[in-house]
C-alpha cells in the first residue's frame, strides 16, 4: 500500500503578512516558509503507518504544487521521512488549479490513499482535497481525525457535528485530515536530513487547466475599538455592560 | 435563472444557520434579479421544509433516498449538480461547515464552478463576480473574483443576521435513481456527546486557557455557561493537557467559530488561538497580566485573577436572570 501526502508551502504562522502593489499581492520578503501545519501531521500519521509492518504501507511519497523556490520546504518533507517526492512546475492562481495538477501526480502512480489537510494556512481554501477527489472521480472523507489500517482494510473516524463516526470506503481514496491525526509533528533527525539530499524529487510539467477565479485585492482586518477595562473588585459591571450596551447576553 | 442554498437538516430540522443561508440567498437573488431555490436532503417533514418560506426560500426542492442518510460527498454532489442544472443556479450557496467543505470543492469541479470558500459578506460587485473572505487565518481578508458562468460560495458562521422575507415557496419532490454501488461511504459506527450544546452552534462561548491551572478550577466556567445558555471552548494546551475534551479545542489546529460572544479567560491570546475566534463579535478576555496580548483583540477586559473574577460574574449573571 503507497500513500500520497499533498502538501502546501505556507508562511509560518507567526509571520506578520503584508501586502505590496497597492495590496494586490503578498509581500514575499522575510517570510519564513513552512510545511502547511496539517499536511505535517498527515506526513507523520503517514510515517507511523509505515513503521506499523502489520499495515502493509511500502511507501510514502509527498507532492506540491509550486515554484522550484518550494524545495526547501519539500526537502523537509523527506528529511521527516517521506520516500520521495513529486513537484508539478507551476505558480497556481486558485485551489482548482492546484487540484488539477495533483490529479496528474496521482494518475501517474499507484496510490492508495492521498492526504491531504483540512485547509492551508494562507489562503483558508479548505478546497483542494475534496475538487482533487472530484477530478479523480475516487471518494473523498472529510474531517478524518484518525486512520487506521487493520487486516488490509482502512478504518477512518470523521468527526461530524456534535461527534464522531467510523466510516470505510474502498481505496483509492481522498482522506482531508484534521486534528487529532498525529498528536505531535515528526520531526527531522539529522540521520533523516542527510538522507533527504539524495532522494528523488520528480518535476512534473503543470497540465493545462485554466484557473477559475482570481484574487483581486488584500485588505488588513478593520482595527477593533479599544479594550474597555473594568475594576476586578467590581467584576459584576461587565454582565451589565454586556447586557446594555453590547446587547449580546 | 436561479440562487440556490442547500438547506442541511440535523435529524430532519433546520438550524439558525440554514436560515442565515436562505437570509443571504435571497439577497444574493435580489442582486442578480432572480429567484431563491433551496435544496433538501433527507427525512425532513413538510412543515419545516416551509420553514425556509420565512426567509425569502420561493421553492424547495426535497429529495430523500435511504442511501442518502449518511454524508457521501461524492452522491450529495452529483445530486445537488443535478438539481442546479435543473433550476439553471447562476449561485450556489453553502455553509462553510464540514458538510459544505467536503460538498463545494467537489461541486466546484463537478460543474467547472469558481468556488469562494469562507466568505464573510454579501459580494461586493457582480460584474465581475467578487467575494470577500478571510485569509492567513484571520489577518487579513481577500477580494476573490470568480470568473465562471456557476459561481459557488460556502457562507462563515455567524457573518450574515437573518432577514425575514416570508413567502409561501413551492415544495417539489425531487427522486433520485441510486444504487448502492453509487454511495461509496459506509459508516460502521457512530458515537455522540448527546445533549451537549455545539461549539460551533452556540452564540456565547466561555472558553479557559492555561491560566485556569488546572482541570479541577472550571466549575466556574462550567456554571456561567449553564446559566448564559453557552458552549464550553478551551486553548490548546488546555486539551493537549485534557483538562479539557479535544472537541472543545479553539484556533488555527482547533475549531474555527464565530460566536457574538466569546469569553477568554486565562488565554493569553496567540495569533494561533486568535485564528480560530477572532471573527467572534465581541471578545471579553479575563487575565492577570495587563500586557496579554489578548487585550489586543478584546472590547471588554478584567486584569485580575480568573479564581476571583469568576465567582462575580456568576452572582452578577444570577442576578439579572432573576429579575
Ligand atoms: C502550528 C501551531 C498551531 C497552534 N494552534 C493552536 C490552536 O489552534 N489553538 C491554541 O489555543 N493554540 C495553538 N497553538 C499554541 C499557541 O501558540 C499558544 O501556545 C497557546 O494558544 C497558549 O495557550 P494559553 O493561552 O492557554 O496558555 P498561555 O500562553 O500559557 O497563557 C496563559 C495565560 O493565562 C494568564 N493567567 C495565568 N494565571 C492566571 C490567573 N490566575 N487568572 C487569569 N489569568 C491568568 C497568563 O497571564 C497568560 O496570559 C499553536 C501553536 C503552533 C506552533
Ligand atoms: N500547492 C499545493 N501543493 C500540494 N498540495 C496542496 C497545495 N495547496 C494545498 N494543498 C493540499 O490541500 C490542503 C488544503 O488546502 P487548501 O484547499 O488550499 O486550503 C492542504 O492541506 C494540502 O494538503
Amino acid at each position: 500500500m503507497n500513500i500520497l501526502v499533498c502538501i502546501s508551502n505556507v508562511p509560518d504562522t507567526t509571520t506578520k503578512v503584508k501586502f505590496t502593489d497597492n495590496h494586490t499581492r503578498l509581500d514575499t520578503a522575510g517570510i519564513q516558509w513552512v510545511i502547511n501545519p496539517w499536511d505535517e501531521l498527515s506526513l507523520t500519521r503517514a510515517l507511523e503507518l509505515k513503521d506499523d509492518a502489520s499495515t502493509g504501507v511500502k511507501q510514502v511519497s509527498v507532492a506540491h504544487v509550486g515554484p522550484a523556490s518550494a524545495e526547501p520546504t519539500i526537502r523537509k518533507a523527506l528529511a521527516i521521512g517521506a520516500d520521495s517526492a513529486y513537484r508539478v512546475n507551476m505558480e497556481p492562481a486558485d485551489s482548482y488549479q492546484v487540484a488539477a495538477a495533483l490529479a496528474e501526480v496521482v494518475k501517474a502512480g499507484q496510490f492508495d490513499i492521498i492526504l491531504c489537510g483540512i485547509e492551508s494556512s494562507d489562503y483558508n481554501g479548505s478546497n483542494v482535497g475534496s475538487m482533487l477527489a472530484e477530478f479523480l472521480d475516487l471518494p473523498s472523507v472529510s474531517a478524518i481525525s484518525n486512520l487506521k489500517v487493520e487486516g488490509g482494510h482502512l478504518s477512518i473516524t470523521r468527526e461530524i457535528d456534535g461527534g464522531k463516526e467510523v466510516v470505510t470506503v474502498p481505496s483509492p481514496f481522498v482522506g482531508i485530515v484534521q486534528k487529532g491525526i498525529a498528536k505531535e509533528p515528526r520531526i527531522a533527525a539529522m540521520r533523516g536530513i542527510m538522507m533527504a539530499r539524495s532522494k528523488p524529487i520528480t518535476v512534473v510539467e503543470a497540465p493545462d487547466a485554466e484557473a477559475l477565479s482570481s484574487f483581486v485585492a488584500y485588505e488588513p482586518p478593520q482595527p477593533r475599538a479599544a479594550c474597555k477595562f473594568i475594576d476586578p473588585d467590581n467584576a459584576g459591571q461587565l454582565i451589565e455592560l454586556l447586557q446594555n450596551e453590547a446587547k449580546v447576553i | 435563472m436561479s440562487v440556490i442554498i442547500y438547506a442541511e437538516n440535523w435529524d430532519g430540522k433546520f438550524k439558525k444557520l440554514t436560515f442565515e443561508l436562505a437570509s443571504y440567498g435571497a439577497k444574493v437573488a435580489e442582486m442578480l434579479g432572480t429567484s431563491l431555490v433551496a435544496v433538501s436532503i433527507g427525512k425532513v417533514e413538510e412543515s419545516e421544509l416551509k420553514e425556509l418560506g420565512k426567509y425569502g426560500v420561493q421553492k424547495v426542492v426535497a429529495t430523500d433516498h435511504e442511501l442518502l442518510r449518511p454524508l457521501d460527498s461524492k452522491a450529495y454532489t452529483s445530486l445537488i449538480a443535478q438539481v442546479a442544472q435543473k433550476e439553471d443556479a447562476k449561485v450556489i450557496v453553502m455553509a462553510s461547515n464540514n458538510a459544505g467543505k467536503s460538498i463545494a470543492p467537489r461541486l466546484s469541479v463537478k460543474m467547472k464552478a469558481a468556488l469562494g470558500s469562507g466568505v464573510n459578506k454579501l459580494p461586493l460587485s457582480t460584474e465581475p463576480f467578487v467575494v470577500s473572505k478571510k485569509v492567513f487565518s484571520g489577518n487579513a481578508f481577500a477580494h476573490l473574483s470568480l470568473n465562471t458562468e456557476v459561481k459557488i460560495i460556502t457562507l462563515m458562521q455567524n457573518s450574515f443576521d437573518l432577514v425575514a422575507k416570508p413567502v409561501e415557496p413551492e415544495i417539489e419532490q425531487f427522486s433520485v435513481k441510486l444504487d448502492a454501488a453509487d454511495v461509496k461511504t459506509q459508516v460502521k459506527e457512530v458515537q455522540k456527546h448527546d445533549g451537549k450544546m455545539l461549539l460551533t452552534d452556540a452564540e456565547i462561548v466561555i472558553s479557559g486557557g492555561r491560566g485556569m491551572k488546572s482541570a479541577e478550577n472550571w466549575q466556574p466556567i462550567l456554571e456561567l455557561a449553564e446559566l448564559l445558555n453557552a458552549a464550553t471552548a478551551c486553548s490548546r494546551p488546555v486539551s493537549d493537557e485534557g483538562w479539557r475534551p479535544h472537541e472543545e479545542h479553539t484556533g488555527q489546529t482547533g475549531k474555527i467559530i464565530a460566536p457574538n460572544l466569546y469569553f477568554a479567560i486565562g488565554i493569553s491570546g496567540a495569533t494561533q488561538h486568535l485564528a480560530g475566534v477572532s471573527s467572534s463579535k465581541y471578545i471579553v478576555a479575563i487575565n492577570s497580566d495587563k500586557s496579554a496580548p489578548i487585550f489586543e483583540a478584546a472590547q471588554y477586559g478584567i486584569v485580575g485573577d480568573a479564581m476571583k473574577v469568576l465567582p462575580k460574574l456568576v452572582e452578577a449573571v444570577k442576578e439579572i436572570k432573576t429579575k
